[in-house]
């Protein structure tokens, strides 16, 4: 404990003196999040200064180990850097699909020479990833999907097609499941592999959503060459690393509300409603939807501090990540729409400076997704009702 | 700290499971209710209680007790909500052991504790007087007299006020309704003159009282803690109480959550187990999920009450105001899922939607916390 504490006043000086005033503040543009990679821009000097001395503190991942450039840090000292960025609102340095979803799955299935030659690569973020999971017949029926690979010599000719390919176009390698044998039960044919999205045969194509964004795209493979070699874990059993690697993005979505970030929901309100002689926001129902709101935020927010130390206490159930994915996005829905009330119709301005390019009603269609991608709210429900309380069927 | 429990709370959790399942399942409950019991409670299974070191949970260890903190107290009263188990712990071992603890002088601990460790004083908490909960709106007054004071005024809904020894009674010394400042505890003797019980029978087979005070004597040794200043001591005794019955929902809904579960797996109608049927299997997970979120929220709860309970207030209203609706859900669910049979006397369940509407009124219900979320964050 007192190892601990000394770890903690060690860590809160460090970040005082390392992270800019600039970092500290709350992100409002999605160039606020740095994803690394070949192409990477940073969109200020503060930002590159906050990227380099957590990259080379070991920070950008804390727990993994440092010959992949992590710090080695366990679950109780990561803890401790997580609340203590919290406590002054730090961002985090890098964002990727690396860090949350392929590089848990390499770290457990991959050979030493693949996470030798991809982890340390994600934690300088030097490469950015992008996830080829669904295809355009394989939604929630993921186990469906087509996209294959034959083999010649040494290599797979890959061909098919990927859809909700999130940045698929600014990705540089893209960790993907393809068909490697069309004989098998659709669970069994199932193969894990990475490859570069500058291979020849590889297009991308941008999918405009509702927001008026498009950080989705459709992916194409034409005869793509990819060494065998690039398979993660068994042929065929890569079914295993994908639901490995789900867990780890179902944990991340239901993670991906602001909690505890910027201005409370209650004084965002007031802004627009107003407030009574006692303080109280001048619209009954909605303050009673944003307390409501808070109670479930802060429950929420105490479930995912649990999960995290009954899977240190080796207590918890493998398919409980599908119970905080459905929660947590769900209430993250429900946060934007409280969002949009609380703001009238300064909330349905679209373009204008005042409203930053209509950040906010962008945001609110933006989160609309969370409840689908990763895995829809109704196959969380069905993971719940049949891996965790054994309901037959299913 | 890790918000999973320690070896030591393990231990403690399944001792208490061990005792209320054996001795205490839901049919002792059913039996005390049939035969009209007067007490509403075994003094038997108190003893036993006593004897295992339940009952002075949260005495400190100098007046006999275990000196433990809200998260074991919590964990006992976990396991009295799967059994729906009548029992004093709540109003003799958490709120009076409490209210001693934290506000009494020497003397007061010195006389009280050691009974209450060791099963022999039964004690409640008397503070609601109108239809909901609303400690600031007391309106008992307590008027200097001599040496001491006279109390006249109504209190409801007082937990095991009809076996109390010992009556712990908020009063209006000063101020006027809806003040914080000018409210009194007062040790009251229940057999005091001008003193008047009223044993109330409640939906959930539970113990209540309403008690009539006209101008009821108390000497100046009978203020608990300082007069006019009560209001802190008291918020802090019913933040204890509060985490203590969310744990008891958290309890009695993941007991009868457990029950609908099994349910849904042997009850069979078109040819299968109606858990096969999505639109039961959805609600099923939705219901756990809630369950578990909100037992977190309720450790969450009892962890702050025990680091620094000034500062516990928010985490306490999170877990009330969560544990309420959650246990709702989870009776309402509970009911409709066991279709016919749910709305039968013979099936348990109807015990649980009993109790868990009590739970709900006792020191605020879900909307009285949300409220007081909403206050305390200012908007």
């Amino acid at each position: 404990m007192a190892d601990l504490e000394k770890f903690r006043a060690e860590t809160r000086a460090w970040l005082e003196q390392n992270c800019p005033a600039e970092m500290r503040k709350p992100m409002t543009s999605d160039g606020d999040t740095f994803w690394g990679g070949r192409n990477a821009k940073f969109s200020s000097d503060a930002q590159r200064v906050w990227f380099e001395r957590m990259r080379d503190k070991g920070w950008t991942v804390p727990h993994w180990p440092k010959e992949y450039g992590g710090g080695s840090l366990d679950g109780e000292e990561a803890k401790i850097v997580r609340q203590e960025m919290a406590a002054i609102g730090a961002r985090q340095p890098l964002t990727s699909f690396g860090i949350s979803m392929l590089g848990p799955a390499l770290l457990k299935y991959g050979t030493e020479e693949q996470k030798k030659e991809h982890l340390p690569k994600i934690t300088a973020g030097l490469i950015r990833w992008c996830q080829g999971y669904s295809e355009p017949n394989a939604g929630s029926d993921l186990a469906s999907l087509q996209t294959r690979a034959v083999g010649d010599g040494d290599d797979y000719i890959i061909n098919g097609q990927k859809i909700w390919t999130s940045y698929a176009n600014y990705a540089d390698w893209i960790f993907c499941l393809v068909r490697t044998d069309p004989a098998a039960k659709k669970h069994d044919g199932i193969s894990f592999i990475l490859f570069d999205m500058t291979s020849k045969g590889v297009s991308t194509k941008p999918i405009l959503l509702i927001s008026g964004y498009s950080p989705f795209c459709e992916t194409f493979f034409d005869n793509v060459r990819v060494p065998k070699s690039h398979v993660v874990g068994t042929v065929n059993r890569g079914w295993d690393v994908a639901k490995y690697l789900l867990q780890h993005e179902r944990a991340m979505i239901s993670g991906m509300g602001e909690r505890g970030v910027g201005r409370p929901l209650g004084q965002i309100a007031a802004d627009s409603v107003g407030a009574d002689a006692q303080g109280r926001l001048d619209d009954a129902q909605l303050r009673s939807q944003i307390a409501s709101f808070e109670v479930d935020e802060a429950a929420l927010a105490a479930a995912a501090e649990r999960a995290v130390d009954l899977a240190k206490a080796g207590q918890s159930h493998p398919a409980f990540s599908s119970a905080m994915k459905y929660y947590g996005t769900e209430l993250n829905k429900r946060r934007y729409e409280i969002l949009m009330s609380a703001g009238g119709i300064d909330a349905l301005e679209w373009e204008s400076d005042r409203s930053r390019g209509g950040a906010r009603p962008r945001a609110w269609l933006r989160t609309k997704a969370n409840s689908i991608e990763g895995g829809t709210s109704e196959v969380m429900l069905g993971i719940v009702a049949k891996r965790i309380l054994d309901l037959p069927g299913a | 700290m890790a918000l999973v429990l320690t070896e030591e709370q393990s231990m403690l959790r399944d001792s208490a499971r061990g005792l209320i399942s054996d001795k205490a399942p839901v049919a002792h409950l059913r039996g005390l209710r049939d035969a009209k019991d007067t007490t509403g409670f075994s003094r038997e299974l108190w003893t036993t209680f006593a004897e295992m070191g339940f009952s002075g949970l949260l005495v400190p260890d100098q007046f006999g007790g275990s000196g433990l903190g809200c998260v074991e107290a919590g964990i006992v009263m976990e396991e009295i909500g799967r059994t729906l188990m009548p029992s004093p712990f709540l109003a003799t071992s958490v709120l009076a052991a409490s209210a001693l603890s934290r506000g009494g002088s020497e003397a007061q601990k010195a006389q009280h504790l050691p009974k209450i460790a060791d099963g022999s004083l039964l004690a409640a908490l008397a503070i609601d007087e109108g239809a909901k909960h609303r400690p600031l709106q007391t309106k008992l007054q307590a008027v200097r007299s001599g040496n001491g004071f006279k109390l006249s005024g109504d209190k409801a809904f007082v937990v095991d006020g009809h076996t109390a020894d010992l009556l712990i009674v908020a009063a209006r010394t000063a101020g006027s309704a809806g003040d914080k400042n000018g409210l009194t505890l007062f040790l009251v003797d229940p057999k005091a003159k001008g003193l008047a019980v009223e044993r109330t029978a409640m939906v959930d087979s539970h113990n209540a009282a309403r008690i009539v005070f006209d101008n009821v004597e108390v000497n100046a040794d009978s203020v608990l803690g300082e007069v006019d200043q009560g209001f802190g001591l008291l918020e802090g005794v019913l933040n204890i109480g509060r985490g203590a019955i969310a744990s008891e929902m958290v309890g009695l809904s993941d007991d009868v959550f457990g029950r609908t579960v099994t349910y849904l797996k042997e009850r069979k109608q078109f040819g299968k187990a109606i858990g096969e049927f999505q639109a039961l299997q959805h609600r099923a997970a939705q219901l756990y999920i809630d369950i578990e979120i909100t037992r977190a929220a309720v450790l969450k709860a009892l962890q702050a009450l025990d680091t620094d309970i000034e500062k516990a207030a928010t985490a306490v209203s999170v877990a009330k105001a969560r544990a309420g609706t959650t246990a709702t859900s989870a009776v309402q669910e509970g009911v409709q899922m066991h279709g016919g049979m749910g709305m039968t006397d013979q099936f348990d369940i109807g015990f649980f939607m009993k109790r868990a509407r009590v739970c709900q009124e006792l020191f605020g219900d879900s909307n009285f916390h949300t409220d007081r979320l909403a206050s305390g964050k200012g908007y």
